[in-house]
């Protein structure tokens, strides 16, 4: 192992970095210009061309912010959490191929950090990890809602987590391989959300859900919790949470990208290797904004209705959808018979009505029974 | 000494440390991220074995899930600073007496063992390594097939269980 190897693990990896803090400042800038579209509003237009400068308007505020640590707060862990929050976010990253390789001065560089054969568990892994961050600052903060916030959190994540593991077990099957670079290269000729639309409508929920973003934004209830597990953070501290969530948004839409919507894959992307992050980058910025437009036009669901949700719905669905996958690919590899493998999307969209039609049904019955 | 062994005794020292750091914490709060810790250590292990699919597993499983509800129900207890008064008396000695017996033990088997042949010898390094998840699984699924589905049937049990213990009673007050 040479140095110029180590060199490029490191320019790489601060290069990960700096698109993504970068990405995050410009996602605040991006959602609430959308928001206010939405809405009927202008959003923040003054500072430079359209607003552009805001992000950075707003970095130079937050980090010149007074930061207040509350005297009745566990210190050690009150100052850990943030930290813990904005790693997983970061390192996450690492195994999404944003392309393939492009020779400079003669060496090859690859467009990926990290090459690894486990590349799904290691997501996995790290999304398990990252419940922490969040579930400290509620306990640390040692007060009640900051407290609540962090249970329901935490309790929304490990549900939620059954179901995304569940969708990524999809993609696998369907790529036949635990390695992301696998999976992208297994989508050159269809994109997996045509096989298994099904599947990447479920994981989009789940990792909602699992980003705490709206409509499963329990945690930081305003009316009910005054903002959550951040309560008490202020300055830079409550910065870094900011910048967990929509790092964590970005993280999850190249994930989804990748898995289901071909990742770095588009017209010429074989002939210019640089190509490949601009399709991905696109990509990533379609799906952004699909989070943005839930956020702007979904109310808030009931807490007890995110948990049934979570557990009577999209956890079987979930189930049925990597069985019927399983199953297609089996049928139509021993039978030779390629009409299996299109049975999968059909049978999948029965399975998505019927579990619509469960919840109507559930609905129906809860609301007239309790007038 | 090559660059793996170093990382193998630093390891081990943050393994020993957040060990020592659990069992003497006086909040159990840290205690349980203590033991965090010590399973992410545990993981790296693994990596350094090779065995990249256990290291994820170990982080996913342990580090993750399991630990987030023993953090869960250590909160919603309210159970972080037990006091000393609350602890079983017969507890510390039968402790003791059982780590003791643990130590000579290991200690026996250490020396005993190890003597004729310092190589340990590594895990089928074939079934661990980045490329052959599938030779994994296809062990899994035919060689050891009857104790995995037992080991699911385990786990269906307990959640039925779990299942069971959080419905109401039939005829019990709503």
């Amino acid at each position: 192992m040479d140095w110029t190897m180590w060199v490029e693990w490191i320019v790489k990896g601060f290069v990960l970095c700096l698109i993504l803090l970068t990405g995050f400042a410009y996602l605040t800038w991006y959602e609430r210009r959308a928001l206010a579209r939405i809405q009927v509003r202008v959003g923040p237009n003054r500072a430079g061309y359209q607003g552009l400068l805001q992000p950075i308007a707003d970095a130079v505020k937050l980090i010149f912010k007074e930061e207040l640590t509350p005297g009745h707060v566990y210190k050690v862990v009150f100052i850990l959490a943030p930290v813990l929050t904005v790693v997983p976010s970061l390192v996450l990253a690492a195994v999404v191929p944003l392309g393939t390789s492009f020779n400079l001065f003669g060496r090859e560089i690859t467009l990926y950090v990290a090459d690894v054969n486990v590349g799904i568990l290691y997501l996995t892994s790290i999304a398990s990890i990252a419940v922490y961050g969040i579930v400290l600052a509620g306990w640390s903060s040692n007060n009640k809602y900051a407290m609540l916030g962090g249970i329901r959190s935490s309790a929304q994540m490990i549900s939620y987590e059954l179901t995304l593991g569940l969708s990524f077990v999809t993609a696998i099957i369907l790529g036949n391989s635990m390695n992301m670079i696998d999976i992208v290269n297994e989508q050159r000729g269809l994109w997996f959300v045509v096989i298994q639309p099904v599947g990447a409508l479920i994981f989009w929920i789940a990792t909602l859900a699992e980003v705490n973003r709206a409509p499963f934004d329990m945690p930081e209830a305003e009316q009910e919790l005054t903002a959550g597990y951040h309560a008490e953070y202020s300055g830079m501290k409550f910065a870094l949470f900011f910048m967990a969530e929509y790092q964590k948004m970005i993280v999850i839409s190249m994930i989804l990208a990748t898995l289901f919507f071909g990742g770095y894959l588009g017209p010429f992307v074989d002939q210019v290797p640089l190509l490949g992050p601009v399709y991905l980058f696109a990509k990533v910025i379609i799906l952004l904004f699909g989070m943005i437009w839930v956020r702007a036009t979904w109310p808030r669901i009931r807490y007890d209705r995110l948990m049934s949700f979570g557990w009577k719905i999209l956890l079987p669905l979930s189930l049925a959808i990597a069985f019927i996958t399983a199953t297609g690919i089996l049928l139509a590899d021993v039978l030779n018979n390629q009409l299996f493998f299109w049975s999968i999307p059909v049978v999948s969209i029965i399975a998505l009505l019927v579990a619509v039609a469960f919840i109507y049904r559930d609905l129906r019955r809860k609301s007239h029974g309790r007038i | 000494m090559n660059s793996e062994l170093i990382v193998f005794l630093v390891l081990s020292l943050v393994a020993i440390a957040t060990a020592l750091g659990m069992l003497f914490s006086k909040n159990a709060v840290y205690s349980a991220l203590f033991l965090v810790l010590n399973f992410v250590t545990v993981a790296v292990f693994y990596l350094l074995l090779g065995a990249p699919f256990l290291a994820m597993s170990q982080i996913t499983v342990y580090a993750g899930a399991i630990m987030v509800l023993f953090l869960f129900v250590i909160m919603l207890l309210g159970a972080e600073n037990l006091k000393p008064s609350n602890a079983l008396p017969w507890q510390k000695p039968l402790a003791i007496l059982l780590s003791v017996i643990l130590g000579v033990e290991a200690t026996y088997l250490l020396l005993a063992r190890a003597r004729s042949s310092l190589s340990v010898t590594s895990p089928d390094a074939a079934l661990n390594t980045m490329d052959s998840l599938r030779n994994m699984a296809e062990t899994l699924f035919s060689q050891f097939l009857l104790p995995f589905e037992i080991t699911s049937i385990l786990l269906l049990v307990a959640m039925v269980g779990a299942v069971v213990l959080t419905r109401a009673e039939k005829g019990a007050a709503k």
